[in-house]
């Protein structure tokens, strides 16, 4: 028995030997200096990196114009108590007033952000959510799963509206299968209803939503699979199609918000677009017969006269480099083009900074994983 | 309990009368081959069951040219593990991708090639998964497993399956075979597990003999378990959250008969039927603001296998194999609302496998071998644009072994034709591949026989699955297969029994392997959606120890076993911005070890063991940091006997020290848990 024993005692020094490991801290970011930018009205912006499903790796990059710096993964540190972090899949993001929303799709919430601390000020909890837009002092979520307030097996859709100071839920209702992006013009906001989740019965429409009522008034019909609308500030908005990615090619339609009616079409295909000024921004891929694969397009439109432009908005060399093309905003008083790239879209992205008018590569530079929203940051924020 | 609605009843029956039909014939046959040669003493001493003989079995292990690692009765009861996967995480050169719990997949990886990249046999038959070459190893449990072996490469033995030959590593599940003293007729064993999780696992083993060559084991058991564990996500001067794990409940049965006929004049047969059925809750990742899913999963797997080993004539053996398997997968997201109501995904899958070996002897130190494998797989799902895809494979492995008393040599040459076929759309080209082995175990020095080195080279390939080449919008029928090219070093010494230790191993292992044409999933072209691409190159070079000692103080019998692996597995990708990153959830260090007392009626084990650091994504960057993690397991048995009834009592303890951990990142571990067994046989 005595052997036993020391069988024992062996077995208590082995463990105690393998019970220490090393302290688990949050990640804290790391910053890069890049070239300032001239002092305007914007003070920087903030990149949301969405992160691969089920890692929980969604993060919040900020760079900051005045010093140059560009800080990744700000979320963490500033926000220590916040179990898990920002979470599953940064699917948008949106700055209004003094916040930031960061709609997190897998996390099934929205955290409001105060854009000066990154500090969590609220969580909207919004199942499936998607997008956010603003407008005279509410948020409003658009959101795939109306199981909740619908009830069960519904498959549609449906957009929360939640007031900006105290985030109470104001308003909820129901609009197309699986509803994406959404724009608010001439009082009333357009959603565009994808139905990804029946293929290929897929959604067609637009819903519009009356802001005064609360109401959906109409339903537009432009394509299936939509995903993109953006206000032009004049009246119209763009609506892009993703198609069914098989024989019914993406596509981009312009709607009349006085008539609420489709009025022109660009036949080409958009994954992405961003407007500033009288420019439409547009990134596509459509197959090329004469390459014999996929080819990116970085188109231009004036939304005045809706004509596509020739020449792309990067420069070619730019475009080589550019692996798969996925989040676009363009700097109002600069004119400067951020295009983020998400290469492999399970290792760190990149971003890219371009001036079209000197055709030159401003900065690049490594972000988080799947980097794909931006926000600015305004020096005179609008106030609620 | 369910009905089995979906099995093609007529097909089954007539493969059945089939197999039964071989084997009447061949017992009929017996009185006609009088002078069958006894199995001549050669070094491959492997039973084609695919587990060696007792008595030959560390010879063997010291011959063999490819690195063998066994677990087998007495030693895998001593490592309080569940079911199959358990047990292979004390392999060296092993990952377990594990996303835990009872019900969690379980799938293994091989010196880092990747899990596509071992096949898994039960009882001589390879088990293949054609929609998504994933063998959840959580699914078999030990209950009625009599022997684990994996091999590096493939098993030593020319005499077997081309689909031996075909995978980059291979292993092999044996279940108990039903031994009877001279005047035994039955055999039972009833057992009773139960403990943490809400298990309750009873099971039952009845064997019986029918007459002298024949006999009959038949095996069930049931297993249930909420599934519930506490876990604890943790930052230090931030966040500590314990939660309970949800949704990983389960509920499962499994039914196993088999009739062994061994033939007076040697050589043997088998005819088993298996069928599996379980539900089961699948728990999701833990990620912001979600600690519970609510996805559910049903299986169903029957198979019928039937196996013939005899010989015809001098010097010439004969193995015959065949096998139908009939797996039906239905999956549920309820929060994924179709316009026809929530997800609700149905997978059929068949397979009809068939292989002929035959084996001559050349003279008394060369064999050649013919292996040819034809398999036939279908899938059907109720998918969106799906394919309705069916492949017929064929394998031919042309072998030759020399043993000499000081030297292997093995040589296989392989060659694999692949014909796909779909309903709809577009499919994968046709594939052949051609492959060579060679191996070699040599005793370098005359005085010390027990001291052997090792070498081979191995280049091995997998086949893209239904899944890469036809999943909607994902797959891609462009793709080519994916290839290993396999390199090993090594040597393996016993001690003899000395004043010292009673029995003393050690082997050791250097490989280099490099992995081409990696299928990955990459953004597609369209911008929209992600396709499987032929993108990625690996390169892994890893060193394997191993250890095993016992010694006897007194009346304790005490056994040691120790393993160390490293492995460096470097991305290699031609213009991957993670060229010469370690890939994700390869440690570059792990180790384990084993340790058991025993003394009289009682039996003491503990067992350990560790991962090192990984990263959780292809980018070695702090925020991808996975922490190591190491677990301890200790277990006690008191077994006594009552007339001709044994019976035995044990109480194991998991995870001692209660660490929190994730072997996939976001997918929590149980702490420390419990689990108590009885058992009773005569």
């Amino acid at each position: 028995m005595k052997y036993a024993l020391h069988y024992l005692l062996f077995l208590l020094i082995l463990s105690t030997l393998s019970s220490c490991r090393e302290d688990d801290f949050i990640s804290l970011p790391d910053a890069d200096k890049l070239p300032e930018q001239e002092a305007s009205n914007i003070a920087g912006f903030y990149l949301l990196n969405e992160g691969n499903m089920n890692m929980n790796k969604a993060s919040l990059d900020y760079y900051d114009y005045q010093t140059g710096l560009y800080t990744r993964n700000l979320y963490g540190t500033a926000n220590p108590n916040s179990t898990l972090g920002l979470g599953d899949v940064g699917n948008d993001l949106g700055l209004y007033g003094s916040k930031l929303y960061a709609v997190i799709n897998a996390s099934n919430k929205v955290e409001v952000i105060d854009a000066e601390t990154t500090e969590r000020i609220a969580v909207l909890e919004v199942k499936n959510c998607r997008y956010v837009t603003f407008d005279g002092g509410f948020v409003y979520v658009s959101a795939y799963d109306g199981e909740v307030s619908l009830g069960n097996d519904k498959p549609n859709g449906f957009i929360a509206k939640y007031d900006t100071i105290n985030f109470d839920l104001i308003n909820k209702i129901e609009v197309g299968r699986q509803p994406e992006e959404m724009a608010v013009s001439n009082g009333k906001l357009y959603i565009a209803n994808s139905g990804g989740y029946s293929p290929p019965q897929y959604e067609n429409t637009i819903s519009v939503i009356d802001l005064d009522s609360f109401k959906v008034i109409k339903a537009i019909e432009v394509a299936i699979n939509l995903h993109r609308v953006k206000a032009d500030g004049k009246g119209n908005i763009y609506v892009s199609s993703r198609g069914d990615y098989y024989n019914t090619p993406s596509n981009l339609f312009v709607i009349d918000t006085q008539l609420d009616q489709v009025i022109d079409q660009f036949n080409i295909p958009c994954s992405n677009l961003t407007i500033s000024g009288d420019t439409a921004y547009v990134i596509g891929s459509a197959f090329d017969y004469s390459l014999g694969g996929f080819k990116v397009d970085y188109a231009m439109i004036n939304t005045q006269t809706r004509e596509l432009l020739s020449q792309p908005f990067i420069s070619q060399e730019l475009v080589d480099n550019i692996k798969t093309p996925y989040g676009l905003a363009v700097d109002a008083y600069s004119g400067n083009i951020y295009i983020t790239d998400a290469g492999d879209y399970v290792s760190p992205g990149k971003l890219y900074a371009y001036n079209l008018k000197a055709d030159s590569l401003l900065f690049e530079q490594v972000t988080g994983d799947i980097p794909s929203q931006i926000a600015f940051l305004f020096k005179n924020a609008y106030k609620n | 309990m369910i009905i089995y609605k979906w099995l093609p009843k007529q097909e089954a029956i007539l493969l059945l009368c089939a197999l039964l039909f071989i084997a009447c014939v061949c017992q009929a046959q017996e009185k006609y081959v009088q002078n069958y040669p006894s199995p001549r003493d050669t070094t491959a001493v492997y039973d084609i069951d695919g587990v060696t003989v007792e008595s030959d079995r560390y010879q063997s292990r010291l011959r063999s040219p490819m690195p063998v690692q066994a677990l087998r009765g007495k030693e895998l009861e001593k490592l309080n593990s569940f079911s199959v996967a358990d047990a292979i995480r004390y392999f060296s050169g092993v990952q377990l991708k594990d996303y835990g719990g009872i019900g969690g997949l379980k799938t293994i990886n091989v010196r880092s090639m990747g899990s596509a990249h071992t096949s898994v046999f039960y009882d001589g038959v390879v088990i293949k998964n054609a929609q998504n070459g994933q063998v959840d190893l959580g699914k078999f449990s030990l209950d009625n497993i009599e022997a684990l072996e994996l091999f590096n490469g493939q098993k030593s033995n020319i005499f077997q399956p081309a689909l031996g030959f075909f995978a980059s590593n291979t292993l092999f599940m044996q279940s108990k075979i039903p031994v009877f003293e001279d005047e035994e007729q039955e055999h039972a064993k009833i057992s009773f597990k139960t403990g943490s999780f809400g298990l309750i696992n009873p099971s039952l083993l009845y064997e019986r003999r029918i007459n002298e060559g024949l006999s009959v084991a038949f095996n069930t058991e049931y297993i249930t378990a909420n599934g519930k564990y506490k876990y604890r996500y943790q930052k230090e001067n931030g966040y500590d959250t314990t939660a309970t794990r949800q949704n990983g409940d389960i509920e499962s049965l499994r039914a196993e008969i088999t009739l062994h006929q061994a033939f007076k004049s040697g050589g043997k047969a088998s005819l088993k039927g298996y069928y599996y059925e379980s539900e089961r809750g699948l728990p999701g990742a833990i990620v912001a603001n979600i600690f519970s899913h609510y996805q559910r999963l049903w299986d169903k797997n029957f198979f019928v296998q039937g196996m013939l080993h005899k010989s015809f004539f001098d010097k010439h053996e004969l193995l015959v194999n065949a096998k139908y398997s009939s797996d039906y997968n239905r999956y549920i997201d309820p929060n994924y609302q179709t316009i026809e109501g929530a997800l609700d995904n149905r997978y059929y899958q068949r397979e009809f496998y068939t292989s002929v070996v035959n084996q001559y002897m050349l003279n008394s130190w060369w064999d050649v071998s013919l292996a040819a494998d034809y398999s036939f797989n279908t899938l059907d799902a109720n998918l969106y644009r799906f394919t309705y895809p069916s492949r017929s494979s064929y394998y031919i492995a042309v072998s030759s072994a020399i043993h000499r008393d000081r030297l292997e040599i093995q040589a296989n040459l392989l060659g694999a034709y692949v014909n796909d076929k779909v309903k709809f759309y577009q499919k994968g080209s046709d594939q052949q591949v051609f492959n060579p082995v060679i191996s070699v175990s040599y005793q370098p020095f005359t005085l010390h026989e027990n001291f052997r080195i090792r070498a081979f080279y191995k280049e091995s390939f997998r086949m893209p699955t239904f899944n890469d080449l036809y999943y909607t919008f994902v797959g891609n029928t462009f793709l080519r297969p994916e290839f290993t090219t396999q390199y090993n070093i090594g040597a393996t010494w016993q001690a003899k029994p000395n004043h010292i230790l009673e029995a003393f191993t050690i082997q050791v292992d250097g490989y280099y392997n490099q992995v081409k044409d990696k299928i990955v999933a990459m953004p597609s072209a369209n911008l929209f959606r992600w396709t499987m691409m032929n993108l990625g190159e690996v390169e892994v070079k890893g060193l394997e120890t191993n250890l095993r000692g016992i010694k006897e103080i007194a009346n304790v019998s005490l056994e040691i076993g120790m393993g160390y692996t490293f492995q460096k597995a470097i991305d290699i990708t031609a213009s991957s911005t993670v060229y010469g990153d370690q890939i994700p959830y390869t440690p570059v260090h792990s180790g384990t070890f084993t340790s058991s007392a025993s003394y009289q009626n009682w039996q003491a084990n503990f067992s350990f063991i560790y991962t090192g650091e990984r990263y959780s994504q292809k980018a070695n960057l702090p925020v991808n940091y996975v922490q190591p993690w190491y677990t301890s397991d200790l277990g006690l048995t008191w077994k006594n006997r009552y007339g001709k009834y044994q019976y035995s009592m044990g109480l194991e303890t998991n995870n001692l020290f209660n660490q929190y951990y994730d072997v996939v990142l976001n997918f929590p571990m149980p702490g420390r848990n419990y689990r108590l067994k009885f058992n009773i046989s005569f």
